[in-house]
């Protein structure tokens, strides 16, 4: 089979379930050959999955972890588009402002957990600033790209049917850059579930990460902390499928011809 | 037939657009390139103007300071007597290709300049220009699935729409492969023909420019001054086989400096 040719429908399927399959079984002899009495194999893993989801505690746990998410995450779409897109449309405020920001955009979110205590205080706050500061950059980064990439025929066009600045912004400038803008939300999604489980282990005492966590200081159950490891991965898969769904739609599918 | 210059400038009054003395010298790593020099002519209301010349002599850079989009360095544009300073939606340019919104369907783009319409006037003018461009059928299509001359169809209609005095089009077929290109000047000329508006349009097809205008204008070289103007004295629909037709033809290649045979 020469890498042109379309893999039949079954082989689509068939090939990632071999790897899977081969995989958990690399897994569960390892368990067994080594004899560990500390890393769980997958069956006990299984069984952990089965035990949290019995309990009503992992589905408040998962709701927490999203909460955050969201409203961290949110907060930062809301603030960072258009703060980004005047950032991307006015040379002198990105001048004055960018060297702040990329002084600021190393900064592993997690640096920033003792700072969020003592600004929030252990709770909800400092977990949602520290995911709002993780998903900020991502956004801010994409529309300052976004606009400064929206092909000056479109902003002359836009002139040219009379718009003022902030029409020609929200007509021209937002729609046409929206592409670019929603890559870098998916960017920044994908940070947001990383640091809500990172905030979680040190800032409050609930969600997924506080789960792993207490899974291991409460009396080293090992199966939970890899059945919630699991869980996380899930639903960080579920979040990056949901957001690439907006790049199906109509208004923003032309900015995507080379990824469908 | 051949214009003097007098006649050219025509009556101060009776002018849609005017350029006077228009100059424009761009600066280019700290040497200044003169583009433009004493640019004078003068547009009639619902007259049809190609603009033609080599490439690279600065037709593009004088239909853009007509349109508003570059401030000539000497020289006004006048439209109706007022200093052109900026973009206006009284005269919209439209652009070779890429010039349609991709985010917004026909309909959209149709409507894109009717904001300031009640909701019953818009959904009517968007349908009459629908029409108008026959694009029938394609109202909720989005222009990544329409072909390159539907494209500017619809670029037509948008620009149409907002009821514009003029249109300056730049080279608006250029990126149409050559059948489409034919077809699409017989429905600029239809377009022309109903709605009677002024018509500004930069080609570097000398055929495009005999078969469409009432006058071409032929720029020189960089810096480019109006090295003639040729009044296209055929009816439409013209017959491009006729001895008048390549008589200007011949003339217009003569003037650009092109050979008779290849």
């Amino acid at each position: 089979m020469n890498s042109l040719a379309q893999p039949r429908a079954w082989e689509r399927f068939f090939w990632p379930v071999v790897a899977a399959a081969l995989l958990l079984a690399f897994w569960h002899y390892s368990v067994v050959w080594t004899a560990t009495k500390v890393f769980p194999s997958p069956l006990s893993v299984e069984k952990g999955i089965a035990e949290l989801a019995a309990k009503h505690v992992l589905w408040a746990d998962i709701g927490d972890s999203l909460r955050r998410v969201a409203i961290g995450f949110g907060l930062a779409v809301v603030i960072g588009i258009p703060f980004g897109l005047w950032l991307g449309w006015s040379p002198a405020a990105n001048q004055t402002v960018n060297p702040v920001i990329q002084l600021l955009r190393p900064i592993s979110p997690i640096a920033w957990i003792p700072v969020a205590i003592i600004f929030f205080g252990v709770g909800d706050h400092a977990a949602i600033f520290l995911i709002f500061l993780g998903s900020l950059f991502p956004i801010l980064v994409a529309c300052v790209s976004g606009v400064s990439s929206v092909p000056p025929i479109f902003r002359n066009a836009g002139r040219n049917f009379g718009l003022s600045t902030p029409q020609l912004l929200a007509r021209v400038v937002f729609p046409a850059a929206l592409p670019q803008i929603l890559i870098g939300a998916r960017i920044a999604l994908g940070i947001a579930w990383l640091v809500v489980v990172a905030a979680e282990m040190i800032a409050v005492d609930s969600g997924l990460g506080y789960l792993v966590i207490d899974s291991r200081n409460s009396g080293k159950r090992y199966d939970l902390v890899v059945a919630a490891m699991l869980i996380i991965g899930v639903i960080g898969l579920a979040l990056d499928f949901c957001i690439r769904r907006l790049e199906r739609i109509e208004s923003v599918r032309w900015g995507f011809r080379n990824a469908s | 037939m051949l214009l003097t210059e007098a006649s050219v400038l025509g009556t101060k009054s009776a002018a849609k657009l005017r350029a006077e003395h228009l100059g424009m010298v761009y600066d280019r790593d700290g040497e200044s390139l003169p583009v433009l020099e004493d640019i004078n002519l003068d547009v009639d209301d619902g007259e049809f103007v190609c603009l033609v010349g080599p490439s690279g002599c600065g037709k593009s850079t004088l239909l853009n300071a007509m349109a508003g989009f570059l401030s000539p360095t000497s020289g006004s544009v006048r439209i109706d007597g007022e200093v052109v300073t900026g973009p206006d939606p009284r005269r919209i340019l439209v652009f070779q290709d890429r010039g349609v919104f991709p985010w917004l369907t026909v309909e959209g783009n149709i409507g894109f300049g009717l904001s300031k319409l009640s909701r019953a006037e818009r959904t009517q003018r968007i349908a009459h220009y629908v029409k108008t461009v026959r694009l029938e059928g394609f109202e909720n299509s989005y222009p990544s699935d329409l072909s390159g001359g539907m494209k500017q169809r619809l670029q037509v209609a948008r620009a149409l729409a907002v009821n514009p005095d003029i249109l300056f089009l730049d080279e608006p077929f250029g990126a149409l492969d050559s059948i489409t290109r034919v077809i699409m000047r017989g429905e600029l000329l239809r377009i022309w023909q109903t709605e009677r508006r002024t018509i500004f349009f930069v080609t570097h097809d000398i055929d495009e420019a005999v078969q469409l205008a009432d006058r071409v204008v032929v720029l020189s070289s960089r810096p480019a001054q109006i090295k003639d103007v040729l009044t296209i004295d055929m009816a439409h629909p013209r017959n491009i086989s006729s001895n008048r037709y390549l008589e200007l033809r011949d003339e217009l290649l003569k003037q650009i400096g092109l050979a008779y045979e290849i």
